[in-house]
């Protein structure tokens, strides 16, 4: 059993106060000192140091709080991904049942996702090429675009550890009506996620980051 | 937090501001024209470009504007350029920002202007000639090879002057969807045409020039509406005069009041004239036709026709005439004219009357014509309706003229020859 939401600790780099908004979380890092922090049965422990966050320019921040359709969620954590031409942020979301979620938000093009069981065995993301067709037991992709691509920081809590992830393979998929999936090649087997692209208003989003002029 | 960030560019020390630092790729100067990697602490030159800028865009770098009922700053400005058949065309692109929103783009031709959104779904292509999206049909209009020939400002891709992606436009107006990019990725993105007048008050530019010149890719057909309106109109019309039709077929008498059969011996000179009847006309005032019918072969026969008032001795002329030959020559079997003849006297009041016979031919051959002559009161006038169906296409062909003309310089300008027809589905009308 997992420690109850809003369990206090105390990080064992500099003693600061960390708080898990989310009785799930597997890893977090302090505020303060950047240690990043994962959870050991009722212990936290210092496996690693975030060096130099990048700086995002996303309006999405750890605390925001919005709507996917009729669930709700709360920004909980953080990983940021960086490619060839940019980077983006895959926010980590405690939902309202519970559940955890990600909303991507590369090129300020927003997409809820959830893992889904594929229900029989996926394909390599590094065998793959641009026009190739992914089935899972119920749904025919397209692969559409391919994204090598490395975590580059990671900021408040994570369903898992970050440690010893290099460079992963995103495989963006849709099927003949538009519905969309991601293959994560950062797992063996890889993981796959479904959801939404949805506009900024469609999430009614508070508590989100303020633009001086906007 | 602040959310615009100043630089100074690393090739010619020029101070550059972005506007959408995390999300911009690249940077071009707006003083010496380098394009600078965006993503680089420093802003690595990428493009040294030494050039003195020429080009001005229409509406200024860091100008807010309104689309779809949120602000917008515009951050970026591409020219691009296609050549067809040797000529250079170029059109400018827009980038805007919104922090929340993400990008929009703009873009414009010789005073056409398009509000430009990426698509997230991709469109039905149905053999290169036509795709299908939300419900349209988009029509191919023109596949280039689209290059960058001018940059400044920000733009969130990989930005390089010379860059060269094929663009494959498809149209269905007031939308555009366009295809950029290589077989291995696909870029779909969708304009709606936008008059200058109304770029000019989103972004609240007085001076913009409002004037657009041609026919653009997408721009809604300005005579298409009324035209439409013109057929709606016609259409009843025709029904309407359809049912007058069948009801002038069905109402009138179309009474035989009169068949006889003559012979016209031709030896016999005038002796051939014949006077048949009496016979009655009844009901209103109204038409009387006379069919002639002979065995004319290689041959004319000339009737003097003359419907005589019994009682008054009035007598109103006319004529008919049957005149039928035919024969074989090097392009095989021809014929001209018909055995059969008919005249119509109008406006006959009720009454007995005569019909005078005068048939006049060619002496020469000097056979025996026969022939029959029938008198029916009260026909149709397939005269007066054909006038009518000439008179309801009249406002059709007014009002559809402008419409096709329009088309025509449309599709002149696309890879494909000759007007295509395809209209846009009608609105919803409300």
């Amino acid at each position: 059993m997992t420690a109850p939401a809003g369990q206090r600790h105390a990080c064992p780099s500099c003693g600061a106060s960390i708080v898990f908004l989310w009785a799930q979380a597997v890893q977090t890092t302090c505020e303060f000192c950047k240690s990043v922090l994962v959870r050991t049965g009722l212990d936290l422990e210092k496996v690693g140091q975030q060096a130099d966050f990048p700086a995002t320019a996303s309006p999405v921040q750890i605390g925001m709080m919005g709507r996917w359709g009729q669930r709700t969620f709360t920004v909980v954590g953080r990983l940021t991904y960086e490619w060839a031409r940019g980077r983006w942020n895959e926010w980590y979301l405690r939902l309202g049942d519970g559940n955890g979620a990600w909303l991507s938000d590369a090129q300020l093009e927003y997409a809820l996702t959830t893992e889904v069981a594929p229900g029989k065995p996926l394909p390599d993301p590094m065998s793959l090429s641009v026009g190739d067709t992914v089935a899972t037991d119920r749904y025919r992709f397209v692969v559409t675009n391919i994204t090598l691509a490395e975590y580059v920081g990671t900021e408040g809590e994570l369903p898992f550890a970050t440690g010893g992830r290099a460079l992963s393979t995103f495989v963006d998929l849709i099927t003949q009506n538009g519905i969309f999936a991601t293959l994560d090649g950062s797992e063996t087997p890889p993981l796959l996620f479904m959801g939404d692209y949805v506009s900024w208003d469609d999430m009614a989003p508070q508590g989100a980051r303020e633009f001086e002029g906007w | 937090m602040k959310p615009v960030t100043a630089f100074s560019c690393p090739n010619c020390g020029a101070s550059i501001t972005m506007q959408a630092q995390g999300w911009s790729v690249t940077v071009a100067c707006g003083t010496c024209g380098s394009v600078l990697d965006a993503l680089h602490p420093t802003l690595r030159v990428l493009q040294r470009h030494a050039e003195r800028l020429t080009f001005t865009p229409k509406i200024p770098l860091g100008t807010r504007g309104t689309i779809n009922g949120r602000q917008y700053v515009v951050i970026g400005c591409q020219r691009v350029t296609i050549t067809v058949e040797g000529v250079d065309y170029s059109w400018t692109e827009y980038v805007c920002f919104n922090p929340y929103h993400g990008f929009v783009y703009l873009s414009e031709y010789q005073g056409h202007w398009n509000v430009i959104e990426k698509l997230r779904t991709r469109p039905e292509e149905h053999g290169g000639t036509a795709v299908l999206h939300d419900g349209r049909t988009f029509r191919h209009f023109q596949s280039a090879n689209a290059r960058t020939t001018f940059a400044l400002g920000e733009f969130p891709w990989e930005l390089r002057v010379g860059d060269e992606v094929r663009a494959r436009d498809f149209v269905s107006p007031p939308y555009l969807l366009s295809a950029e990019g290589t077989a291995l990725e696909t870029t779909w993105s969708m304009g709606r045409y936008t008059p200058p007048a109304e770029i000019a008050r989103m972004f609240g530019i007085k001076a913009l020039d409002t004037r657009a010149t041609g026919v653009f890719a997408n721009q809604p057909n300005p005579h298409l509406s009324s035209a439409r309106r013109v057929r709606r109109v016609w259409g009843w019309l025709t029904v309407a005069w359809a049912a007058m039709l069948v009801a002038a077929l069905l109402l009138t008498a179309k009474q035989e009041v009169l068949v006889e059969r003559g012979e016209f011996a031709r030896a016999n000179g005038e002796a051939n004239a014949v006077v048949l009847g009496p016979f009655e006309l009844t009901g209103r005032s109204s038409n009387v036709r006379v069919n002639v019918r002979s065995d004319v072969s290689n041959d004319w026969v000339w009737f003097g026709l003359a419907l005589i008032d019994d009682e008054t001795g009035q007598a109103r002329d006319f004529s008919a005439q049957t005149s039928y030959y035919y024969g074989r020559d090097s392009d095989g079997n021809w014929s001209e004219g018909s055995q059969k003849d008919d005249v119509t006297v109008a406006e006959v009041p009720s009454g007995r009357y005569l019909l005078r016979v005068a048939p006049e031919g060619d002496p020469i051959g000097a056979r025996v014509v026969n022939y029959e002559v029938r008198v029916v009161r009260d026909v149709p006038s397939m005269l007066l309706f054909g006038l009518a169906f000439g008179a309801l296409l009249l406002p059709m062909a007014f009002a559809w003229w402008p419409t096709i003309g329009f088309e025509s310089r449309r599709w002149n300008e696309s890879d494909h020859e000759g007007v295509v027809l395809s209209f846009p589905p009608e609105e919803a009308r409300t």
